[in-house]
């Protein structure tokens, strides 16, 4: 799952840096990710796993680390985090 | 969209006085001498409160680059408020069909294509390419002062402060990011005592832009996490008080989007603020009547010095 989410990040994140060098716990907003940019990687991640995050998902912190993006989803029933 | 009873009341006071010209259409009107006379002195208000800022003085029109509205994200967050200036494109066959339909009021929006240009939705859009084209950010941060602007928002109401073509007192900060945010901080303390000052009943909230769908709660969201966006609000025609102010952090969104940078190449960090001309004239009206002779002395004082 991470993998993916990964990919997802580095397609639509547009974060200053490689993708490669960020933990999945390290803060992507720290790490320069845009609030606009989150927004395409919410709906980069729902084309992804074919999900549709719930209204009391769309926060920004749902969208701050790998690992907040795999507890999401699998808070959606996408199986365990990797 | 029906208004309420009171905003519907406030509307055909508003008309019957002169003060608004209606023109059949919502949210769009032609404006009198007492809203012109008081949002003027409102807008030079704010230019001597400005004083000390030395800031850049501009102007632009109320269309602007179709282009900018691609560049600076708006198209993705606010694409409902959003209007494209569009123009007719064909020959002589089309030009007479097109005049044949518009004649019987048909849709005859076929005939016509967008153009390069756009409405410019808020006052400060023109000015961050405008401002990067000149060079790298002076040392020690700029101001801009647009100056009053029209603004278009694609948004009818039947609230008379809620117009869809208003004019917009926007001063924008362009520097590092500690500078616009004590700027921005310090605009919002100074603005809450101007208003207050004139009588009105003030409020300042944190506050999130009207970004559109569920990419838009996302966005909302974040502003406020964030305490991006804080306005003044006052008591206007609506059940909740009217936001009459803006006061904006954009972190480095518009520079980076049109270049803005020091001279060491870093990017810049933009702050933004915007004072609703027309909203804060109808607050004066309705704080204080529609006899301007009969407003508190030193509300008058402090417009008309």
């Amino acid at each position: 799952m991470n993998d993916l989410i990964r990919t997802v990040l580095r397609d639509h994140g547009r974060l200053p840096v490689p993708m490669e060098t960020l933990a999945d716990s390290d803060d992507l907003y720290r790490a320069g990710m845009a609030s606009h940019a989150s927004v395409n990687v919410m709906l980069g991640l729902e084309d992804a796993f074919d999900v549709e995050f719930p209204d009391r998902m769309l926060t920004r912190g749902v969208f701050a680390s790998v690992d907040a993006i795999a507890a999401a989803l699998t808070e959606l029933g996408l199986g365990a985090p990797a | 969209m029906a208004g309420t009873t009171d905003q519907e009341a406030f509307r055909t006071q508003l008309i019957d006085t002169g003060v608004l010209l209606d023109t059949g259409v919502r949210g769009v009107f032609g404006q009198g001498a007492a809203l012109l006379e008081i949002a003027a002195a409102v807008d030079a208000l704010v230019t001597r409160k400005a004083a000390d800022e030395r800031a850049l003085r501009v102007s632009f029109p109320p269309v602007m680059p179709r282009r900018v509205l691609e560049d600076n994200g708006y198209l993705g967050s606010c694409p409902q408020l959003a209007a494209t200036v569009f123009s007719f494109e064909g020959d002589e066959d089309a030009a007479t069909d097109q005049a044949a339909v518009a004649a019987g009021h048909g849709d005859w929006s076929g005939h016509q294509r967008a153009t390069d240009v756009v409405m410019v939705p808020a006052a400060c859009h023109p000015v961050y390419p405008a401002v990067a084209a000149l060079g790298p950010v002076p040392d020690g941060g700029q101001t801009v002062d647009a100056g009053a602007a029209w603004v278009f928002r694609r948004e009818p109401s039947n609230d008379p402060a809620r117009m869809q073509a208003f004019h917009q007192r926007e001063v924008v900060r362009i520097g590092t990011p500690d500078d616009v945010a004590a700027w921005r901080d310090g605009w919002r303390d100074r603005a809450a005592g101007m208003l207050a000052g004139l009588g009105l009943d003030t409020a300042v909230d944190e506050a999130n832009d009207p970004f559109f769908g569920r990419a838009g709660r996302l966005l909302a969201r974040s502003q406020r996490a964030q305490k991006l966006k804080f306005e003044i609000t006052v008591p206007i025609a609506s059940p909740e008080p009217t936001a009459v102010a803006s006061f904006n952090a954009h972190g480095d969104h518009f520079a980076t989007a049109f270049g803005l940078k020091h001279a060491d190449g870093t990017v810049a960090h933009t702050a933004c603020l915007g004072f609703g001309l027309e909203r804060i004239s109808l607050a004066l009206l309705r704080a204080h009547g529609f006899d301007r002779e009969a407003w508190p002395e030193p509300v008058r004082a402090d417009l008309w010095p």
